[in-house]
C-alpha cells in the first residue's frame, strides 16, 4: 500500500517522526539520533546567548535539509509566544514556528487560549504555525479559524513517558479536525507512538524519550519504525476493538457440529 | 558606557558599533539574534547601528528543544 506524503503549509514531507533536540547529553548523540530518526522537522528553541559560556551553535548539528520548528518555550503568554517568534524569523531560518505558552510551572500544562490568540497573529503575519495544545475540540476549531497549519495535543505531561492519556480527546481531534493533528509531548516509547499513528494521527513529535535514553541513536530508529507501523496499520483499515470474542478459526467442534456450551 | 546585555550591566567603549558587540560578546555571530530596545535589528544594519548610555541589548540564538 502506498501512503500520501505529509502535507504542512504546501510542503510534502515523507517521514512522520518530528524530533525534539532539547536534552541530550551532548552534539554527537544529537546528530546521530537526527539521522536515525529520519525526521524531517526538528524543533528548537530561543534562549539569551550565555555571555560567559560561549555555547556552541545547536544548528551546525542539523542538516541543512531539515525543516526548522522553533518552538516559543519560555512565553507565558501570547504576546511573549509573538515576540520570540519574531526573533526566530528574523534569524533567516524560516518562519516555522510551534506555539507553545506555558504559564503553569507545576504541570506544564499549555495555555490554551493564550496560544490562539498567538496563532491568530502569527498566522496573519504570514508564519506557519503549529500550535501545542491540551486537547480540546473547541480550542481547535479556533485555531483552524486562527491559521493554524496543524494542531499539536499533547499525549500526556511534558517529560513524563506517560504516553496517551489524552487518547479520547486526541480521537476527538482526528476525527474532527481537518488539519494533521501531531501528537506531542509524553510520549515515552515507541510503542505509544505506534498507538498514536494507528489511530490515525498524521505524525508525532518526541524529545525525552530519545534524548534521555542510553542508547538515543537506536531509539530514534526504533521509533522511526514505530511510526511507519502505526502509520501502516491505520491505512490497512485496523479492525476495530470489539470488546467480546471473535473467533479466528471456524466455529464449529472439530469432527461434529456442536459448538462447546458456555 | 554603560549597557545593559542579557540582563547584565556591561561597561563599552562608545565607539563600538553593533556588530563589534556581538563579536565581543558570542562565540560567532552566525545565527544571533539582536533585539535593541525591544526592536529587531537585522544582522545586515549591525555595522550601522551605534548604542548609547542606557541602552539594552537582547543577544539571542538557538538552543535544542522540543
Amino acid at each position: 500500500m502506498t501512503d500520501s506524503p505529509l502535507v504542512i503549509a504546501g510542503k510534502s514531507f515523507s517521514s512522520r517522526f518530528f524530533l525534539g533536540t532539547g536534552k541530550f547529553k551532548n552534539k554527537k548523540n544529537l546528530s546521530d539520533s537526527i539521522t536515525a530518526s529520519g525526521s524531517q522537522i526538528v524543533t528548537v528553541a530561543l534562549r539569551r546567548i550565555d555571555l560567559e559560556r560561549h555555547e556552541e551553535n545547536i544548528l551546525e548539528h542539523i542538516p541543512s535539509h531539515i525543516t526548522l520548528l522553533t518552538n516559543t518555550s519560555g512565553a507565558r503568554n501570547a504576546q511573549e509566544a509573538v515576540r520570540i517568534a519574531r526573533l526566530a524569523k528574523a534569524s533567516g531560518c524560516g518562519n516555522w514556528v510551534k506555539i507553545e505558552v506555558i504559564n503553569d510551572s507545576k504541570y506544564l500544562l499549555p495555555d490554551n487560549a493564550e496560544t490562539i490568540k498567538a496563532t491568530e497573529i502569527l498566522a496573519a503575519e504570514g508564519f506557519v504555525v503549529l500550535p501545542y495544545i491540551t486537547p480540546d475540540l473547541y480550542a481547535a476549531r479556533a485555531l483552524v479559524k486562527a491559521g493554524a497549519a496543524t494542531v499539536m495535543p499533547l499525549g500526556s505531561f511534558i517529560g513524563s513517558n506517560q504516553g496517551l492519556k489524552t487518547k479520547e480527546f486526541i480521537q476527538v481531534l482526528i476525527n474532527e479536525i481537518d488539519l494533521p493533528i501531531v501528537v506531542d509531548a509524553g510520549i515515552g516509547a515507541p510503542s505509544q507512538a505506534a498507538e498514536a499513528m494507528e489511530m490515525g494521527a498524521d505524525a508525532v513529535l518526541v524529545n525525552t524519550a530519545v534524548a534521555t535514553a542510553q542508547d538515543p541513536t537506536t531509539l530514534a530508529r526504533a521509533f522511526a519504525l514505530a511510526v511507519e507501523a502505526g502509520r501502516m496499520a491505520y491505512l490497512s483499515g485496523l479492525p476495530l476493538n470489539h470488546g467480546i470474542a471473535d473467533a479466528s478459526s471456524p466455529l464449529t467442534g472439530f469432527l461434529y457440529d456442536d459448538v462447546p456450551a458456555n | 558606557m554603560k549597557i545593559n546585555i542579557n540582563g547584565t550591566s556591561q561597561n563599552l567603549d562608545p565607539t563600538k558599533n553593533l556588530s563589534d558587540i556581538v563579536t565581543t560578546f558570542c562565540k560567532q555571530s552566525k545565527h544571533v539574534i539582536a533585539e535593541l530596545n525591544g526592536t529587531i535589528v537585522p544582522s545586515e544594519q549591525w555595522t550601522k547601528t551605534n548604542l548609547k548610555e542606557g541602552d539594552a541589548l537582547e543577544l539571542v540564538t538557538f538552543v535544542g528543544g522540543g
